[in-house]
């Protein structure tokens, strides 16, 4: 294992350490519990978003705490969802009195410990509403998995959601606002190599040098089907085409394109990426009316790619393109 | 026959112990059909956790597994905070006002701590999860309270069909959890929940063995 570290048991806490460092003017950082939330935290009379997850998808979701987006993230180790006393810690500290949004990603971990600190801000008397991401096309949704995971929509629902808490919409608005995210968006992701966790030492799983795999999440979980590489023209149809169907996506349709980096693929590539996509659905009559390309939500330094459509409408379209100051993302201000 | 608190204690340092030893095992398992940190997980836990004992020699026995729950679910994370925490939680609540734990209590303890497992996870057993091994521990220990069994032969019964249910796992689809994503893929792997409650159930028996 290579990698710039000093210890694997401190990497999330070295790495928070350097973001507190870095951006005192957006974010404010806490350690033990660990949270990240935005500078001036808690906004009066403004909802709250929280959310949280393993670390090791960076910029997701520390990078996106600040105006316009999150309120407050919470880091667990690495791939590890985070635990109940730091959600309601980070929930406590942000909440400015109109109630909080809890985003979760559909992963068991995240979704129990999500539900048992939710159980313990609404004992307390804190106005909690849950929002579950769940737009991964690979996996089958039925009685016999854990439901589809959620993964690149989440980036989308954390600005889009942020944006209507930004206009001070009331609580169950700024859910149902991130929901109707959920409802339109719908991912797929693929990896040309795995990735190795700190603390593990060695890669979470083999991939042949002539190998991908399509249908990875974001945790280093394989996915479902392993096949020889092939020309990124046939990548795109095959994460596209199953991502379109699903919805379904379909001719007049204006999108949201979101080409995302897994962590160890360049931009350059992605832009490739963008290249295929943007002619896969030019085909289907589909209009691409806004992008997103780079590494957001990733997985250690894993090379792929994921590729997330978004449904848009004016309303989705003008919370997209309002004022947003992040670390990561940053328009309009 | 019975055990007492410093019983109980011998007990959970007896399984950190098992745990910090085979550590890679469990984040190997992990990494064949999950996201590979099952072990390092469990072990920061349950360090946290013998970390408190020390402070606990004067608490009762459920007052003691209170402290065990709520350390895992601040500490552990993932899907394992959540439920070993409730499990233990669960212990807890079951063993209230008791000094010491008869077969009976045993029974009643497990049983408890499978309902907490179950209605958390929303899982059955043959989902290929830690319920698997938690399961069949629980009904022979309560047929052994059943057929007035001496405390020490249905601890190490229960151990033996813990070992069983997690061998059980390794041909089983996998339907909760991150494993439930690989669908057939996730069959010919054991189940490193399933292995860890075996580890917890083996110690108690090894631990306890006199009782």
């Amino acid at each position: 294992m290579k990698k710039l570290i000093n210890d694997p048991e401190n990497v999330v806490r070295e790495a928070l350490a350097g973001v507190t460092l870095a951006h005192p003017d957006l974010v404010r950082v806490n350690i033990d519990p660990h949270y990240v939330v935005r500078a001036d935290a808690p906004v009066q009379g403004k909802v709250a978003l929280v959310s949280g997850g393993g670390s090791g998808h960076e910029p997701m979701h520390g990078g996106f705490v600040g105006r316009g987006m999150l309120d407050a993230a919470c880091p667990g180790e690495v791939f590890t969802s985070p635990t109940p006393d730091q959600m309601e810690a980070a929930t406590k500290a942000v909440d400015g009195g109109a109630g909080v949004v809890h985003i979760v990603k559909n992963y068991t971990g995240d979704v129990m410990n999500f539900e048992m600190a939710a159980e313990l801000c609404r004992s307390e008397g804190t106005d909690v509403e849950s929002v579950l991401v769940d737009d991964d096309v690979a996996v089958q949704d039925s009685l016999y998995t854990a439901g589809r995971r959620g993964v690149g929509t989440t980036v989308l629902m954390e600005k889009i959601g942020g944006a209507a808490a930004e206009e001070r919409r009331p609580l169950k608005e700024v859910a149902d606002i991130c929901r109707k995210v959920n409802d339109n968006g719908r991912s797929m992701g693929m990896a040309l190599t795995s990735c190795t966790v700190p603390a593990a030492g060695k890669p979470t799983f083999e991939l042949g040098d002539d190998e991908m795999e399509i249908g990875i999440g974001i945790h280093g979980e394989p996915g479902r089907e392993r096949m020889k590489v092939k020309p990124v023209h046939d990548i795109v149809g095959l994460m596209a085409t199953p991502i379109v169907e699903d919805l379904p996506f379909s001719s007049g349709d204006r999108v949201l394109a979101f080409v995302n980096g897994m962590g160890g693929t360049p931009l350059i590539e992605l832009y490739v990426v963008f290249n295929e996509l943007a002619s896969f659905l030019d085909g289907r009559g589909i209009t691409i009316s806004r992008n997103l390309i780079g590494s957001y939500i990733t997985s250690l330094e894993m090379q792929g790619c994921s590729i997330t459509l978004l449904k848009l409408d004016d309303e989705l379209t003008a919370l997209w393109d309002a004022p947003v100051r992040t670390a990561a993302l940053r328009w309009g201000v | 026959m019975s055990v007492g608190h410093d019983d109980v204690v011998r007990w959970v340092r007896a399984f950190a112990d098992e745990v910090a030893e085979h550590k890679d095992f469990l984040t190997e398992l992990d990494s064949a059909i999950g996201d590979a940190d099952h072990g390092i997980n469990m072990n920061r836990g349950m360090t946290a956790v013998v970390g408190k004992l020390d402070g606990l020699a004067d608490a009762d026995i459920a007052a003691t597994m209170k402290t065990i729950g709520m350390t895992l679910v601040s500490t552990v994370g993932g899907a394992g905070g959540p439920l070993y925490g409730t499990l233990f939680l669960q212990f807890g609540t079951s063993t209230a006002g008791k000094e010491r734990l008869e077969l009976a209590d045993w029974a009643a303890m497990i049983a408890a701590g499978v309902d907490g497992v179950r209605a958390r996870g929303k899982a059955e057993p043959g989902d290929k999860t830690m319920l698997d091994a938690l399961s069949p521990a629980r009904d022979t220990l309560t047929e052994a309270a059943a057929d007035g069994s001496t405390l020490g032969t249905a601890l190490a019964a229960a151990a033996s069909a813990a070992e069983a249910g997690m061998k059980a796992t390794i041909p089983l689809v996998a339907r909760k959890g991150r494993a439930s994503y690989l669908g057939e893929r996730s069959a010919g792997h054991q189940d490193p929940g399933a292995t860890s409650s075996w580890m917890l159930m083996r110690t108690a028996a090894e631990t306890l063995a006199d009782g």
